[in-house]
Order: C-alpha cells, then structure tokens, then sequence
C-alpha cells in the first residue's frame, strides 16, 4: 500500500456567495466536496480513500455564517464554527442542549474552524470503513465489523442493514432533541427538512448518512422556539475526555410542569447510524416526576429491541444508565 | 562531592529556546542541494510472499527520480527486520520505496505501482498460535528464543487442553522457552499464610512518538552523512555503519533534536538505512519523512503479555515465593525480552524470599515489537500492584504498610543470580509519598458519592538505571571556555545538558563559559550510552566526571611544570589553577589551555589513553592541538544492580455508571539517588505519570483476528491520554539521598516514573470496585460498565489485541 498522509490534486473552488457555490455544486454533483471546516475532509483525502475532483470552500459565503433570530426561534447558519455557537449568548441562555453537545466535540482546536454543518454531516467513524475497505458503506459488498471476531465496540446497537456504524456527530443528537429544522438549497429549490428525518440509516441510504443530495447544500439549521430555555441534559461518554467519539451520548430536552414532565425528546448517539430517538422512553416519562422510580421504569424501554454485537453489549447498560442519570433531579 | 554549585540546581538547557520559538531543527528541517524525496510502499496483508513487482507506469512518470526494492539492499535473515522486504510479515512492512522531485509525485508513483502479494498463514494473537494447528507468524516457526546459548525458532504448541486450562486461569502446562530462579520455591509457598492466583494481560501499544521519524542521508567522499530521529548520537553509529556496510568511521549523524523515542530510536533501524541506500544508489541526497500511520507499523510497540502468576504471602505480609509464566507478544521481528524482565522487576520491586520466572515468546503478525519504557518491568508493576492490594485485604494489612514491609533496600538481593544492589530506598520513597499524599486521612474517607466510588491506589515503579565503561570528553579552549562533548543522545529529556553539569561542577567553572558540543558526530563526540533504559544520569555523570577530573589533573600538572611545585601543590577554583597557600600565583584556564597546546602530547590531545572507544580516538585526534583536552573511561566501581525506583499515589473518582473515572490527585516520588536537575525530574516523573495513566486505562493495539487489520494507526485512535485525561496538577518529589556508585550520587528514572504511575492506577480502579482485579491493561469504560452490570467481557479470556 503506498503511504498516503500527501494531499492530491483538487481542484479548489472559494465561492463569495451562495448561488456560486450551487452552481459548483450542481456541476460537479457527485465529482464535488463541500468544504466546511475541513476536519473530516482531509484525513479522506490525504488518505487517498476519496477522489474528489474539486472542493468547494463554503467558508467564504458570509450568509452562511452567524446565528440569527427568526419569529420562530433561532437560525443558525451552517457554517458557522462550533467556537461561535458555544460563545453565543442567546444560544447559551435558550439552547444549552447544543452548546453542550457542540463543546464536547473534538477538542478546541477542531471546535475553532470544525462548522455545525460538517459535524451534522460528517462520515461515520468505522475504522474499517475509514481505512478505505471496499465494506457496503464504501459501495462494495461485505461488512468486516459485523462478524464474528469484527472489533466492533464502537459500533451499533439499532438499525443495522449490512452496515453497523453509527452515527459520530454530537451536535445532531441535540439538533434531533431540540426538534430543529434542516434547510437544503440546491440550484432549483430549497427545502426544509426535519433533523429527525435528515439522518438517514444504512437501510435507507447506505453510502450516505444524510439525506443530502449530490449538488444540495445545508445552508443553516432551524431551532423552533418551542423548545427555547427548557429543561435540557446532554452527556457524552468517551474513551477520553476531549478529541474523541461518543461511545454512547444523550441528547434530552424536557418541558417541565413543576416536577413533572410534560413533553420530552430523548435522543442517544453512539447506537445507531442515525441520532437514536427513545420513543418508548418519551412516552414513559410523560406525566412523570424527575424522580429515581420514575427514570428506573424508563431506563429499560430505551434499550427495547437492542442488538448487540460481540464487543458492544456495554453500550445496553450504558444507555441505560444515561437516560437514568437525565432523569435525576 | 558536595556543596554542589550546578548539581541539584535549576538552570535552562540550550535547547529550550528553540523549542519554545520554533527554530530548533529536526530531521525533516534539514535540506541538501538536489535533495529527493522519498516514500515507501508497504504490505497491505499481515503476512505474504511478494511474487511480482512492476514499477514500469511509475518509473516514466515526470518528476520520478528512482526506485529502490529489495534487491538494491541488503538481505537479511529472518526475524531480523529488513530494510525493504518480499516476505512482509506485518502490515505495514517497507516493500520499496520511490524517490520523486517531490513528495506528492513520489505519493501518485506509489498509486501506480503494482505489487502482487501471496498471502500466508498469519496470526495477531499468540494464543491462537500456540494451539494445536494455529497459524504460525513466520514460516520458520512460532516462537523466537534469544538466548546466551544460542538464539532461533522454534515451533511450539500446546494442546487445546492447555490452553483452555490457560485462559481459565490455572498454572500453565505447556511447554516454555526461557526459565530462571532462586531460593526454594516450594518451600516458600509451603511457609506462605496466603497463596493468590492471578492470569493476566497486558496489551501492546505502539509508542507513537510525537516525531515521526524522518531520515536525511548523502554521501560525501566515501561518507554517509545521516539526518536522523534519533534517542542515541555516537551509540547509533556502529549499528548505522553496520546497517550501511561501511565502517564507522565513514558515517557521520546528525540528530540535534528529537521528538521523542521512548525506546523506539535506540539504535539503527530500517528506514535509516533504506535512505542511506537510496542516497548512495541515486547519487543525491534523499529524504524519507515517513507519515503518522507509518510511524504507527514502523515505530515499534510495547510487548504484550498474557501471563499467570502465583505469589505466597506470610502472616506477616512478606512475599514468600513467586512463580510467573508469561507468554510474550513479539510481534514479527522477535523483538523485546520482556517477560524476563518482568520478572527481575517482581525479584527486585517485592523480593519475595524464593522465585521462578518461566517464558514463551510468541511471534505474531502485528507491529514490530521494541522496547518501550520500561519494557517488562511496567507491564508486570500493572499486573502486581492490584494483587499486593488483595495480599494486604486477606491478612488484614494496610495497603501501604504490605509495599513498605516487602520494600527493597541496600540489603535486597536481585534477580537469578541475587546480586547486590547499588543502594535502594524504597521504604523512604513510600514514608515520603504517603505523607505528600495523606495517606493516612484519606483512608478514611468516604468511599461513595452518589454513583462514584473513591479509590486509592499506590504504585511502584522499577527499571535498571545505570551502565558503565564509556568515555568522557572536554577541552578548554586558549579562551577560557569549557568545552564538554557528549555523545549521549537528546531525545527530549534535556539530560544531555544536565550530566554535562558534572563535568562543570568538577572544574568549579561558570554555566556561562561551558558549551556543549552534541547533537552531531563530526563535532568530535566520544563514544557515549544509548540514550535508553534509564542510564544516561548515572552513566553521562560518571564520564562527564572522570573527562572532567582528567582535565583538572592535567591542569595541576601543566601548573606545576610552568611555575613550579609538584601537582599536588596546586588546586582549582574561579576558572584558575592556583598554588594552595599562595593563590595568586596560579594560571588562568585560558592560560593553561594555551600552555598545553605549547606542552603538546596528552595534554592537548596529541596522544590519549589506550583504553578509549575508537570514536573517542577519532574525535581527540581531530581536537588534538586545540586546547587542553580531558578525556578518559569510566572505570568507576560498578558493582551490582543499579535500581531507579519510583512511588506513585493516585486518588480517583469512579463513576460505575459510564465507567470513567477522574483523577483527583496524582504524587509522584522518585528514589534515584541524588537530584541532578529539579526542573527535568519533575518533566520525567509527570511525564512517565500520563504514560502510565494512557497505559493503565487507554492505550492498546486492536487487531482484527480474522484479516490482521489494524484498528488504530493515529494519535486519535490510540487513545493517548489528552490534557483533560490526567490532572490538572500533580505533584511530584524525590528522596534525594546519593548512590555511593555515581560520582555525585545520581540515578536514573525515566522508565520507573511511569511503571509506578501505571501500577497506582490498577491499584486505583480495583479499589474503587471493591477490590475486583480486572487482570488486564488497559480498563476502558467499556469494562468497568459490563463488570458493574453483571455482564460477562466481550472478550476471551487472556485474549489480546482486542477492543
């Protein structure tokens, strides 16, 4: 194998504003790498185990930066570095959910140019798949995680389909607990996608973890007022404290009446190819008390239907766990 | 010595500036005119046969220089690492290299090259080689014996029984390679009130230096002239000339700063060599800058084990006996020896009254194995720090008291043979620490808050610190200055500054008027230690110190010959040699630097001692006329085992939920004789401190079983602790009390200030769950959730290499 660790040739695009960078986008459709950070993109590329013909620099289009107050909550401009979303005051003070996902991510000096839209987007973590095996993810055939004596700890408990990864990003368990919207433009339209439907699983679209469309841009990510200032909980356990991938996260947002709990979204990442939804959790706690009995009940529901691989079966208490300690008062 | 004006004192190494600014040069810094870049292609598979080589498209590409395969090197025999090879036995293995104008064509050659590969039986556990009909590493057999009889394969199994009966946990029955012991075993555990069992393993990581080593290689009129990542200068040069097959005295290295080797840039390894023969072959200058994934394959790692141990306690706590057997991981190269040392550290750091050490080196298709700080002697301080906590519960002793009962001391007999020790202050290394720590108060502590635990752990570390017989060199020049050459290496540690100290202290001279002259082996460097296992203190400060005493020899005696008297009447202080009662007759160092250029013969390096390395030969003679030279061999006493030893207490907060744990207070207490530099023993005892913490919790090689892929070739994936890992602040300390074998009382320490960090840590987390021994480095959160849940491990018993 040859060494890797050396860029290739890219042809490098820094678009001024948006509709030039459809328009790249749309030309180069498949061909094209949206460039945001660069974080995820070039250990792929200097490792040789993806071949863009050009990169398309979104870092230059100043609309797609900033988090701007709507009538129905918050928008965030996909760009936007995760050092600016966990300064933000106004993020700070009605959406501490995504500010505590996105200051756990990585470490500083990714947190300084990684954007909110590349860590939503960013590729799964598989070693297998990141050493450029030709594994389902990759468009091949076979999955080398999924086996019997595949080292697989880091990898699915829920929705595998051929593929057992998950999914790494930490801003989109919150983005799914806190309801936001995805806005996706394309050189004819736009469209507004909810997140709880924007990450997609291995069943729906194994070569993707999105529903992004080659040519499609995320511009910015919705955050309804529904949610604002609410109860929130997120934790993400990690072999190391900083420059690291959930093990198992949690992102919650809670509505509290009192004690009591009126409307939840429970979301964990770490298990499943997408931000994992605990419904049965949801609908458990609702009418609920913070209260050790009542997150007792519900620990288990979270787990319902789990199937462990031959070095994951940890991630099952652990989830458990988490939504445990969520419900602690 | 005493009342010491340098040694024990604070200062600032030259080095550190450029550091601190950038400008220090590393090997990738150096250019040389028409200088090529190289890169290497590699085996994909674990282990094959290459049958094909077709460089045809890469050869015609622009900007493409040339190609270097197995055939422009020299063969080599197996396990020995081969510069490039067409039995890869790893993945990862150099197969050959290209050489482009840049480092991007040479990259986009490699692409186009095809190399067809057979693959072969391989094998990334050594258990699973060892069974009746498991795949063997090399086709040449399973296991590698390096011994004093005789070293070579062997094939070795074991039934399936026995392994089986091995990974339950009972004493291994199949067949092993090395033994040693002393006392009467049986007879020990006959005397033992307690007998505790234990399987263990340890887990191989790679040492990741924060460097990747880089190689810079032209020739110049017959010589080599080397740009290298490199822990040893002039030790280097045999092995590098030897790798080159030139002689010595045709290979020049330059190394002046070096990002770290922790064992893994001792001596001369493959790729230095590859661009040495690539530079000769091309006839320009080359240089291989290999990639962080490469550094990975090819920079070496830990050795494993998986092992068994039996230890006998008397009623009183003292260790009785102690049988271990370790099968090693060895990687493909046969590299390591660690099992034996382990168990020279459980005779040394316990000195159990009777001992048997049985092991099995088991070759496997992973990551060439080298040492690694403290290889043997940290993987064993993991695995024994919990079972002494376990010894200590069962006979009703405190944790502390079971370690000071058992310490070591000026008295200890060591190893097979039970040799003396050069001087041991264990038990005032744990009175020390202990009281830095509160012990005693935090005992008594509350061991649970809400779903964490408390757990307190104390650790000991242990390596060999010392050697002897090499040279030492200084001149003073006609201008006054001090001149001290060292050829020890500078692979971060600023110990090459702080034993040149020595020779300062000896000639009662200004820091400010001393140069070192390191870092470059044509800058006249006499033959010196590896820069490994700990020695450079004790060994750089007895050559420092007898160039120095030298130097002041023949001062008095150029003194006495230009005004008069005998030798003896004359002494040295404030950079003069002046006469005892008359101090204002006396000659200048600049001055007599001068006289001895005029006196000529040994004094100004015209002649020298016979019994000097011929590199120090070579250096006098290219000094000889330049000032007063100082140079001799160390042929100091030496007798015995020269212990650096280290204590570490660690307290941490478990939470059983997610199975993390956060460090709350780390001390570290070093016993390696008299402090040489407060600053640089503090660096090395918190610096060991997060190694051992990486080990104990995070670092780990993950094979795939059924392909031999590796799962983490990154700083990322290899979990090495980050700053949010270790404590915040930690403190450190020394016992402080001379070796009478050291001219100024020093140590070494760099291996033992992680071992007893490592060993704290085990000692910590089986604390915190109630005594439970996981038996196993690392504990990743993973473990400690399954073990609180009630769930089995995912993995095997005694399986390795595994997530």
């Amino acid at each position: 194998m040859a060494s890797f660790d050396v860029m290739p040739d890219v042809q490098l695009y820094q678009p001024a504003n948006l509709d030039d960078a459809l328009n790249l986008a749309d030309r180069y459709a498949d061909d094209g790498w949206l460039l945001g950070g660069g974080q995820d993109t070039y250990g792929w590329l200097k490792d040789r185990a993806k071949h863009p013909q050009a990169m398309i620099d979104l870092n230059g289009i100043d609309t797609l930066r900033g988090v701007r107050e709507t009538d129905e909550g918050i928008e965030i401009g996909a760009a936007t570095t995760l050092r600016d979303i966990i300064r933000n005051d106004l993020l700070r003070r009605d959406f501490g959910l995504l500010v505590a996902a996105a200051e756990r991510v990585a470490s500083p000096q990714i947190r300084n140019v990684g954007t909110l839209g590349g860590n939503l987007v960013q590729d799964a973590r598989c070693w297998y798949y990141r050493r450029g095996l030709s594994c389902y993810r990759a468009g091949g055939n076979t999955c080398y995680a999924d086996t019997p004596q595949g080292m697989n700890r880091e990898h699915c408990l829920f929705g595998a389909s051929r593929c057992v990864a998950v999914s790494p990003s930490d801003t989109a368990t919150a983005a799914v607990a806190l309801d936001a919207t995805m806005v996706v433009q394309s050189l004819d339209r736009m469209r507004t996608v909810a997140a709880g439907d924007f990450f997609v699983g291995p069943a729906t679209h194994i070569t993707r973890m999105t529903l992004l469309e080659p040519g499609e841009i995320l511009t910015a990510v919705r955050f309804p007022a529904k949610w604002a200032g609410k109860r929130f909980y997120f934790e993400k356990v990690a072999d190391r404290n900083t420059w690291d991938f959930a093990l198992v996260s949690i992102a919650v947002a809670m509505s509290m009446d009192g004690d009591t709990i009126t409307d939840s979204r429970f979301v964990c990442g770490g298990v499943a190819a997408t931000p994992y939804r605990l419904r049965n959790v949801e609908n458990a706690v609702r009418g609920k008390a913070l209260a050790e009995d009542s997150a007792n009940a519900a620990a288990p529901l979270a787990t319902q239907g789990a199937r462990v691989l031959n070095a994951n079966q940890f991630k099952v208490p652990l989830m458990e766990n988490l939504v445990r300690r969520a419900m602690r008062a | 010595m005493s009342n010491y004006k340098h040694i024990g004192k604070d200062f600032v190494p030259p080095d550190i500036t450029g550091k601190v600014t950038g400008k220090a040069k590393y090997a990738e810094d150096f250019r040389a005119d028409g200088m090529v870049y190289a890169r290497m292609y590699t085996s994909p598979m674990a282990h094959g046969r290459v049958t094909r080589i077709d460089t045809s498209k890469a050869e015609t590409m622009d900007g493409v220089v040339g190609i270097l395969t197995p055939d422009d090197v020299p063969a080599t025999e197996a396990p020995q690492a081969a510069i490039l090879t067409r039995t890869p036995a790893y993945i990862g293995d150099p197969i050959l290299a290209v050489a482009a104008l840049d480092e991007k064509t040479a990259e986009d050659a490699l692409a186009a090259i095809r190399v067809d590969i057979e693959p072969l039986p391989f094998v990334t556990d050594p258990l699973d080689s060892l069974v009746a009909g498991g795949p063997d590493a090399r086709e040449e057999g399973n296991v590698y014996v390096r011994s004093r009889e005789g070293s070579g394969f062997r094939s070795v199994k074991w039934t399936r029984e026995q392994v089986d009966e091995f990974r339950s946990g009972k004493e291994p029955t199949g067949e092993h390679a090395n033994e040693w012991s002393y006392g009467d075993l049986d007879r020990g555990f006959v005397d033992a009130k307690l007998v505790i069992e234990e399987p263990f393993v340890t887990i191989g990581y790679a040492h990741m230096s924060m460097e990747p080593r880089t190689a810079m290689a032209y020739w110049q009129n017959g010589t080599c002239y080397m740009h290298g990542s490199c822990q040893s200068q002039s030790y280097f040069l045999p092995g590098l000339a030897a790798m080159l097959g030139v002689e010595v005295k045709d290979v020049v290295l330059i190394s002046e700063n070096t990002g770290g080797g922790f064992g893994s840039k001792i001596g001369a390894y493959p790729i230095i060599g590859l661009t040495g023969y690539f530079a000769k072959k091309l006839g320009r200058p080359v240089q291989l800058r290999i990639s962080r994934e490469q550094e990975y394959y090819n920079g070496s790692a830990r050795v494993g084990f998986q092992g068994w141990i039996r230890m006998g306690f008397a009623e009183d706590g003292r260790a009785t006996a102690a049988d271990v057997f370790i099968v090693e991981d060895i990687g493909p190269n046969a590299t390591g020896g660690d099992g034996s040392s382990a168990g020279g550290a459980i005779s040394l750091v316990y000195d159990p009254g009777s001992m048997r050490f049985r092991g099995l080196p088991v070759l496997t298709n992973t990551t060439p194995r080298g040492a690694q700080r403290g290889p043997g002697q940290n993987q064993i301080a993991a695995v024994m720090a919990p079972i002494m906590d376990k010894a200590a519960k069962e006979l009703g002793i405190d944790r502390l008291e079971i370690r000071r009962i058992n310490s070591t001391n000026n008295d200890t007999t060591v190893y097979a043979e039970q040799e003396p020790v050069t001087s041991a202050y264990m038990d005032e290394a744990l009175k020390k620490a202990a009281e830095m720590f509160g012990w005693e108060a935090k005992i008594k502590q509350p061991k649970r808050i809400g779903s964490k635990v408390r757990g307190l752990g104390i650790g000991q570390g242990y390596h060999s610190a010392g050697t002897n017989g090499f040279d030492g060199l200084v001149r003073i020049s006609p201008d006054g200055r001090i001149h001290i050459h060292t050829g020890i290496g500078n692979l971060g540690t600023y110990s090459y500054a702080s034993t040149s100290r020595v020779a300062a202290e000896v000639l009662k001279c200004e820091w400010e008027d001393c140069v070192i002259h390191h870092g470059n082996t044509d800058d006249n460097l006499p033959w010196n230690s590896y820069q490994a296992g700990s020695v450079s203190t004790f060994t750089q400060t007895r050559t420092n110190y007898v160039a120095a005493m030298d130097a002041v020899d023949k001062m008095k005696r150029i003194a006495a010959e230009t005004l008069g008297g005998t030798p003896d009447d004359y002494d040295i202080d404030g950079q003069r040699v002046y006469r005892i009662g008359s101090p204002a007759q006396g000659m200048s160092y600049g001055a007599v630097a001068a006289r001895a250029i005029q006196l000529g013969g040994a004094y100004s390096g015209q002649t020298w001692p016979s019994d000097i390395h011929e590199i120090t030969q070579r250096s006098v003679q290219k000094l000889a006329g330049s000032g007063l030279i100082g140079v001799a061999k160390d042929n100091l006493e030496r007798n015995g085992v020269i212990p650096g030893l280290a204590v570490a207490f660690v307290e941490i907060e478990l939470d059983l939920e997610t199975g993390k744990y956060d460090i709350l207070d780390y001390v570290g207490v070093a016993e390696c004789g008299t402090v040489l530099h407060p600053q640089g023993l503090a660096q090395q005892m918190k610096g060991g401190s997060v190694w051992g913490m990486g080990m104990a919790g995070m670092e780990r090689h993950v094979y795939d079983p059924q392909n031999g892929l590796p799962a983490n070739v990154g700083f990322h994936e290899c979990r090495i602790p980050t700053y949010l890992d270790v404590p915040s602040v930690s403190q450190t300390g020394a016992v402080d009390l001379p070796d009478p074998q050291n001219p100024v009382g020093a140590r070494g320490i760099g291996e033992p200030a992680m071992g007893c960090s490592v060993a704290a840590m085990t000692s910590a987390i089986s604390d915190a769950l109630d005594g439970h021994i996981f038996g196993r480095t690392p504990v990743s959160p993973d473990m400690i959730v399954n073990h609180v849940a009630g769930l089995e491990q995912s993995y095997m018993p005694l399986q390795t290499n595994n997530s």
